[in-house]
């Protein structure tokens, strides 16, 4: 590197640039976190969402699946599982999941097989309420299609 | 090695190594779920086997990262750790807290984990990499913190050269950033959006500051090129990682139910994050170009060198490859992501650690280097690694790039379902268990030459005797 590029400027670029970025990069969180809201419809955020979660983190779901594309890729993304399995009408959902729930693992010889969690009918209609609200998000259209 | 307390580098290599074995350990099992579906189910279930695989693997390069710090920094301050007691304390901690949480994971249901650790009361599992139990991340919290004091104790009263003050604003970052762990709000979102804040301005920014110091640190000391030249370099390396790397974490936020102005913001930058590793490569390959002296550690030499190579593949060509949002629109979520994440975790985090280990291990035992005939076998073992992690990568994108083409990229009714997907890509998958074979052979290979290293070990230069 030439010398007249010293190591003070370099240190400058450094320091300036991270300090920058950093506070522009705040900045810009302190808009999406209040445009969160209306995009995830926050006003249907209710308890039972909210316990779908916390039985979706507790049965590590995301560690076959994937969740609006971030998690394992072992399994089916679920962020649009909704439409795909429910076809857009809850009850119908609703009874799809309960019974694909119960019928786990399917035990098919050299199939992926997916654990029992021994949910209760409480806690199924939860995690379905949670996968209901999940697909509303304004993903900016992702998935491109239905199978996810 | 010039100070007695480097010593206490030791153990925390050691038990970065043991760990890495289980991590791929881990990776076999998951490559071979991957084509038997039910191998080892219901006893390992695959959530757990990549539980181990990827939390084996962040907390070996921490352990890595915490070795190469207590080794460089009296080096580098010149003067002796502050206490090699405490060192030695946090190590046990750490070392125990993460065996009982592998133990965990292994011994019973997730769920069961997160009711006997009261995770009710302070919900932080279940998301990805951070699936440890609430009570294990409060012990990384005290663990990073008695390091930090430790090794901030030790700055202060030495010698701040710019390499060790690089190296603890890293560390600091590395600490601060993860208590973003123990934020988990209700709404999916937010905590997807914070999430990235622990990830992502891990690898993608403070990690990029401990790559960075270490890799100087074994070149001023293998090259001898002047301080002056390398201290520049390493500035403008970490300046660029941080000016593309901070808002290129609006790559991670296209899709997520974040604005849509982060399509932009996330494209922009984080096509400049390659930027800092291509500097990286130039960096070695002109310190070993103009070096004064031929350090006869010519593994640990290969280790930096290669590091550059193939961090600069993994997270500079790949990441570009799948980063552009109209591009990332079908690829995200895909195996793209998952060819990218292995090579670039590989290229710059794992061979930097591999590198510090094999520059200190010998002084550590008392030589300047290893044996000929040891450093033979370790380059070779480098060879066999990066071939093997080269090969995973392009079977892992061919694997995208199938399942973009049949399951994402067609129409609805058109397109195939996930599973029939996989079903298409399993004699890609197959190939793929392959090459992870041959990387666990890397592995043996490479362990294989400590020992030649213990026994020709009087073939070795001997090191001049601490002060």
């Amino acid at each position: 590197m030439s010398d007249r590029f010293t190591k003070g400027m370099a240190r400058n670029i450094y320091y300036g640039g991270s300090v920058f970025f950093f506070l522009l990069f705040v900045g810009l969180t302190v808009d999406t976190v209040t445009a969160i809201p209306e995009r995830e419809n926050r006003d249907q955020l209710t308890e039972s969402v909210a316990n779908g979660k916390a039985i979706w983190e507790n049965n590590n779901c995301v560690g076959c699946h994937s969740l609006l594309g971030e998690g394992a890729y072992f399994a089916p993304e679920l962020g649009n599982v909704f439409p795909r399995r429910g076809m857009g009408n809850e009850e119908i959902f609703k009874a799809y999941f309960t019974s694909w729930m119960n019928a786990m693992p399917t035990n098919v010889p050299g199939r992926r097989q997916m654990p029992q969690f021994h949910l209760t009918e409480e806690e199924l209609e939860n995690l379905a309420d949670f996968l209901i609200w999940t697909s509303r998000i304004d993903t900016n259209d992702w998935p491109p299609n239905i199978e996810g | 090695m010039k100070y007695q307390s480097q010593a206490v580098a030791k153990p925390y290599f050691v038990f970065a190594l043991i760990l890495f074995i289980a991590q791929i350990v881990f990776g076999l099992v998951l490559g071979m779920q991957y084509v038997v579906g039910d191998f080892l189910f219901p006893e390992i279930p695959f959530n757990v086997a990549r539980m181990v695989h990827t939390n084996t693997l962040i907390v070996w390069l921490l352990f890595g990262f915490m070795g190469a710090t207590y080794y460089l920094v009296p080096e580098e301050t010149q003067c002796e750790l502050y206490s090699p007691k405490l060192a030695w304390i946090l190590f046990w901690v750490f070392a125990v807290a993460a065996v009982l949480t592998v133990i965990g994971y292994l011994a019973v249901p997730y769920a069961v984990l997160a009711k006997i650790t009261g995770n009710e009361y302070f919900p932080t599992m279940g998301r990805e990499f951070l699936e440890q139990p609430t009570i294990t991340k409060i012990g990384i919290v005290i663990v990073c913190l008695g390091f930090l004091y430790n090794v901030g104790m030790t700055i202060l009263r030495g010698r701040k050269t710019v390499v060790n003050m690089v190296l603890i604003t890293g560390l600091i970052g590395l600490a601060v950033f993860f208590l973003f762990a123990f934020y988990n709000p209700v709404s999916l979102t937010l905590d997807k959006y914070f999430w990235w804040w622990v990830v992502h301005l891990w690898v993608e920014g403070v990690w990029e500051l401990i790559l960075g110091a270490i890799l100087a640190f074994i070149l001023i000391k293998t090259t001898g090129v002047d301080r002056e030249v390398v201290e520049k370099w390493l500035y403008l390396i970490i300046a660029m990682a941080l000016i593309s790397g901070i808002l290129g974490t609006g790559h991670h936020y296209f899709f997520i139910g974040a604005p849509e102005y982060w399509l932009w913001i996330g494209s922009v930058f984080s096509a400049i994050e390659p930027l800092p590793f291509f500097m990286m490569m130039l960096f070695a390959y002109s310190m070993i170009k103009q070096r004064r002296r031929d350090h006869p550690n010519k593994a640990a030499v290969a280790w930096a060198l290669g590091c550059t190579i193939m961090a600069f593949l993994g997270a500079g060509v790949w990441g570009f490859l799948h980063t552009l949002a109209p591009v990332n629109y079908y690829t995200h979520g895909s195996q793209i992501t998952a060819a990218h994440g292995h090579l670039a975790f590989f290229g710059a985090y794992v061979m930097i650690v591999l590198a510090i280990i094999s520059y200190a291990w010998p002084q550590m035992k008392g030589r300047l280097c290893n044996s000929p005939q040891a450093q033979r076998v370790e380059i070779l073992s480098i060879w066999v690694m990066c071939l093997s992690m080269l090969a995973i990568t392009l079977l892992l994108t061919a694997a995208g790039v199938v399942q973009v083409m049949l399951q994402r990229m067609p129409a609805d009714g058109v397109a195939l379902s996930y599973m029939i997907t996989q079903d298409a890509i399993s004699s890609i998958y197959w190939a793929r268990l392959i090459s992870g074979v041959f990387f666990g052979l890397g592995i043996a290979l490479y362990l294989y030459s400590f020992v030649i290293a213990q026994r020709t070990h009087h073939l070795a230069p001997a090191l001049e005797q601490p002060r």
